[in-house]
């Protein structure tokens, strides 16, 4: 008998004749349901990952590359790595971007791991949507926008559209069907890598990026 | 460094309060029984005086908490099943003591559960079963013109009144219907005194270190004394405050602890006879 | 050697199993009477009480979720043994080798054939209590293979060669000046400075090379989802996705009681663990993964193992009552609330894990053997039932174990060590007490003789005397006074 066999004779062996009925998380949320607009939702967003200390623009569908550009440009990023084949990939042109060597992700992460850790200084990914509740952007990785692109570089810039944030998690997997299908990896970020292993003492900029800089697309305008 | 928030209590919810009773059955606990007696006749003129019949059932012994924590749970059955037959009548049960009224109201069952006889017994009894000061407020209503000088007090709520017996607010309501009296609320309040039974004899440096922490935090407030309604943080605290300043050569207490029924008796004109005496 | 180091430094690197349990009095008294300790300690519990508070201001909201996870958890555990397969089955589906240990020693022979499997020189850990559990650390070390800490409180412990004193915060006890000396001694070419972004910024840099080049990232799991085969895990530093990103090789070590079944059970769980346990709304990062690198992924790990552990978990959930020590979703906020905790600190305890869930969670994995004082080193105050997340009653499963402690030895124990605490005189005199106690007319006389006779009362009464002064039965008793009015 392996250890396998055991463990499950014995759990078997105790557990009780009938399961439990199947708890439904979805009267818990239904009774705190806001009913939000999408512009509530936004403010709610904004409002906790800036209290993550995430920056927060909110930009057009037109303007967000520029915007892009101009953030590189006043952040010093000399490399920003990126998706080169998703929709968002597609709009960066090098000419925006000057005194930024716009780089796209190419090969296995093994064939630009060196860069990756040492010379890239910011990353660029799509979101799959946010969180208003908790200020949460959700992320599924994919072959275009791997997982160490949000997570190596030291600064990493997001693009949301602002007419996919969930008012909560609960509400984003349930009504996205999620169970059906994850990727390799899906994430939930809320603000850039942080600690308080010393003294309680908050620190960014852990293991994870120092900073995390948020463009909306919000299609009803600037809220600000 | 931030201030430890206040614990909400109540964990077994809210519970609905029976009419002013003709009478109740007051248990007085072990503890009250040989240790402060006192406390437990206050209690007892305190009811009377509100014109409640109190009957004292002679065969009390023990709620059998000490055996139950400490894990005898057939010793404390034992007990628990010899006090079954006390409350023959269908008064409410007033116990003076918030970990002996826990005790009875959440444990007997669980003890004896192994008869469902005496479970369903036990159940019933724990139903009508309330701690002295959840008693005054939720039935008698008592209220009672303060006639003693201005002081500040503080107050110690048992662990056991808090959590189980969900009685937080009532010792605080009750000081508070009291015009002269100001309550000062200590520092880390909802925090154990390290009592805890058989604890403080088996882990005395950390039921010390708990203690001493109670002690301190009380003094800080400047309050002239102490008030609680559980006789075993009572005993705990005092009885530590007392070893301090025997320590110190301190000749007069600096902390002394009474039981509340005991303040609130003397707070509100004594007993009936003496409140006839002296209007007279 | 300042006191902090002779209470936490003596065992300091050494395997938890060989630390013994019975000496919790004498940790118990070091800690409590050092004042570094105590200031520290009560500061830090302090601001996470405070910060949990803040987390749930709505107490309906607090009720609904906290009895919601409560089922969730009861749920999960009432199908255990199918949602393992569950979870096994799917994983396996996904590309994810599953493994399965019974004890300590099966599980670091599975992880360490991994290793060898791969020649591998460095594993690089996100934070694991499971790890812990198992003395992965010294295991590998033993076997010749690197085990590295990365999470930041994980690593300036294991480079003090302590163990963690929180399971959610492991260097709690640690002070900035210490740990920037720890910095300073340990790390080649470092200054001492004890400015919080710098030491940070110094972990960051000596951690960033390790992840490079490690060969193997370990990590715990804190929820393992049975319908998806996804391992769930909830981190702030970026640490955790970085052990189960980077290294070609991910090693994910698990309790067994840490499935469930729906992935829609996972969103009320992690909220209220992030505000339970440090009070936070949301951690920085909420990791879901469901498999190695495959088809057109570009990196990610081109291994992926779960090893699923026992050691003791299976003896817990053979009993109905202690069944519900398995409902823990490790949130700590039961030590942040403990005021033993407190006033010892984790290192006292002598075990993984310290704390309430210590006291019900060690017995089972070390047996009552060791353990079977801790249980007893509690008031029963209830503050760690009352703010835990998954209502676990851990009073009333301290006075469980206090009772299978005091039983009788058995032949064939239900639990390990059933019967440890036993004691010929103390049951005697609980037998005595039950005698006087169950006859009314035995305690009238009892009373009566210790009331009359007051003045023989021992004045030295054990641990209450240790630090008060001596109790005395009143003159007259209570039923006296009675008698005497009507």
């Amino acid at each position: 008998m392996s250890a396998r066999d055991r463990i499950l004779a014995k759990l078997r062996g105790a557990r009780p004749a009938e399961p439990l009925p199947r708890p439904d998380p979805a009267p818990h949320y239904a009774a705190r349901a806001r009913n939000e607009s999408k512009a509530e939702a936004l403010t709610r967003f904004r409002a906790a990952i800036e209290g993550f200390h995430a920056d927060v623009h909110v930009t057009t569908e037109a303007d967000w590359p520029a915007l892009l550009a101009r953030l590189c440009a006043d952040k010093g990023v000399g490399t920003l790595l990126f998706g080169a084949q998703t929709p968002a990939g597609r709009r960066l042109e090098p000419a925006t971007f000057a005194g930024t060597t716009l780089r796209p992700w190419a090969g296995q992460v093994e064939d630009i791991k060196a860069d990756l850790f040492h010379r890239v200084d910011a990353g660029f990914t799509q979101t799959r949507g946010a969180i208003a509740e908790t200020g949460s952007l959700i992320l599924w990785s994919s072959a275009d926008e791997p997982r160490t692109l949000s997570l190596v570089p030291p600064i990493h810039f997001a693009l949301l559209d602002a007419a996919h944030i969930h008012p909560t998690f609960y509400d984003a997997l349930v009504s996205e069907n999620w169970a059906a299908g994850l990727p390799t990896n899906a994430l939930l970020i809320s603000g850039p890598s942080k600690t308080a292993d010393i003294q309680q003492t908050l620190a960014y900029g852990a293991h994870g990026p120092k900073e995390l800089i948020v463009l909306v697309i919000n299609a009803e305008g600037d809220l600000q | 460094m931030s201030k430890a928030p206040e614990m909400a209590g109540a964990g077994h919810g809210t519970r609905s309060y029976p009419p002013r009773p003709e009478a109740v059955y007051f248990y007085g606990t072990c503890l009250v029984d040989m240790f402060v007696p006192e406390a437990g006749m206050d209690a007892i003129t305190l009811l009377e005086r509100e014109g409640v019949r109190v009957i004292f059932p002679d065969n009390q012994t023990c709620c059998g908490q000490p055996a139950y924590t400490s894990g005898f749970p057939d010793e404390a059955r034992q007990v628990v099943e010899s006090q079954l037959d006390l409350f023959p009548g269908d008064y409410p049960i007033v116990v003076p003591s918030g970990s002996c009224g826990g005790m009875i109201r959440w444990n007997w069952e669980k003890v004896v559960a192994s008869d469902p006889a005496l479970k369903a017994r036990a159940a019933a009894i724990a139903e009508r079963t309330f701690e002295f000061a959840e008693f005054l407020v939720h039935v008698l209503d008592f209220k009672r013109p303060d006639q003693g000088p201005a002081v500040t007090v503080a107050l110690h709520t048992s662990c056991s009144a808090r959590r189980e017996m969900g009685t937080l607010l009532v010792g605080r309501e009750l000081l508070a219907r009291l015009d002269n009296v100001t309550l000062a609320i200590h520092d880390h309040e909802s925090e154990c005194c390290g009592f805890g039974g058989t604890f403080s004899l088996k882990h005395p440096d950390v039921s010390t270190a708990m203690v001493s922490d109670k002690v301190a935090s009380l003094k800080a407030t400047g309050a002239c004394q102490m008030v609680t309604a559980d006789c075993g943080c009572m005993l705990n605290i005092t009885r530590r405050a007392a070893r301090e300043d025997l320590d110190a050569g301190r000749t007069t207490p600096s902390l002394p602890g009474e039981h509340l029924a005991t303040f609130l008796l003397q707070r509100t004109g004594g007993s009936e006879t003496t409140r006839k005496e002296d209007a007279r | 050697m300042s006191a902090q180091a002779n209470t936490t430094g003596k065992d300091a690197g050494q395997p938890i199993a060989f630390v013994s349990a019975q000496a919790l009095r004498a940790r118990m008294h070091d800690a409590v009477n050092d004042p570094h300790l105590r200031t520290s300690f009560r500061g830090a519990m302090d601001f996470l009480m405070a910060k949990r508070a803040a987390q749930f201001p709505d107490a309906d909201e607090l009720d609904s979720l906290r009895s919601l996870s409560e089922s969730i958890r009861q749920y999960s555990l009432s199908k255990l043994p199918d949602l393992l397969e569950q979870l096994e089955a799917n994983l396996t589906r996904n590309g994810v080798q599953v493994h399965w240990a019974e004890t300590p020693e099966e599980a670091n022979a599975i992880m360490l054939g991994i290793a060898q499997r791969h020649q591998a020189k460095l594993i690089v850990k996100g934070k694991s209590m499971v790890s812990e559990e198992i003395e992965f650390n010294h295991a590998m070390e033993t076997a010749g293979v690197g085990a590295l800490e990365s999470d930041m409180g994980e690593y300036i412990v294991q480079l003090a060669g302590e163990k963690p004193s929180h399971i959610i915060m492991p260097a709690i006890h640690q002070t900035k000046q210490q740990i920037a000396k720890l910095f300073a001694e340990h790390i080649p070419g470092v200054d001492y400075t004890d400015n919080v972004d710098a030491l940070i910024q110094i972990g960051r840099r000596v951690l960033r090379e390790k992840f490079e080049v490690a060969d193997i990232g370990l990590s715990g799991v804190n929820f393992a989802v049975a319908e998806t085969g996804t391992l769930c895990l909830v981190e702030n530093e970026g640490n955790g996705r970085m052990c189960t990103t980077v290294p070609k090789v991910h090693i994910a070590i698990t309790g067994i009681e840490k499935v469930v079944e729906k992935l829609e059970h996972v969103a009320p769980l992690f909220s209220i663990l992030t505000r339970s346990a440090t009070g936070q709304a949301v951690s920085t990062y909420f990791n879901m993964i469901s498999g190695p690198r495959r088809g057109e992924d570009k990196d990610g790990p081109e291994e992926v193992h779960l090893v699923l552990l026992d050691n003791g978990r299976s003896q817990a959930y053979a009993d109905e009552q202690l069944r519900k020590t398995l409902q823990c979703i490790r949130c700590g906020a039961c030590m942040n609330h403990c005021p033993v905790y407190t006033r010892i600190g984790g290192h006292a305890y002598g075990t993984t894990y310290p704390g309430p869930i210590g006291k019900i969670v060690s017995p089972h994995m070390m047996g009552l053997e060791q353990t079977h004082l801790l249980p007893t080193a509690s008031s029963l105050c209830g503050a760690c039932g009352e703010v835990c997340p998954v209502k676990i009653p851990i009073p009333e499963l301290l006075i469980r174990l206090r009772g299978e402690a005091n039983s009788e030895p058995h032949a064939k124990p239900a639990m390990r060590g059933q019967g440890a605490g036993h004691s010929t005189l103390v049951s005697f005199v609980w037998r005595m007490w039950a005698r006087v106690h169950a006859r009314p007319g035995s305690y009238r006389a009892f009373s009566w003789l210790a009331t009359r006779f007051r003045a023989f009362t021992p004045t030295r009464q054990g641990g209450w005397t240790a630090a008060r002064t001596p109790l005395q039965p009143a003159p007259r008793r209570l039923r006296d006074m009675v008698k005497d009015r009507r």
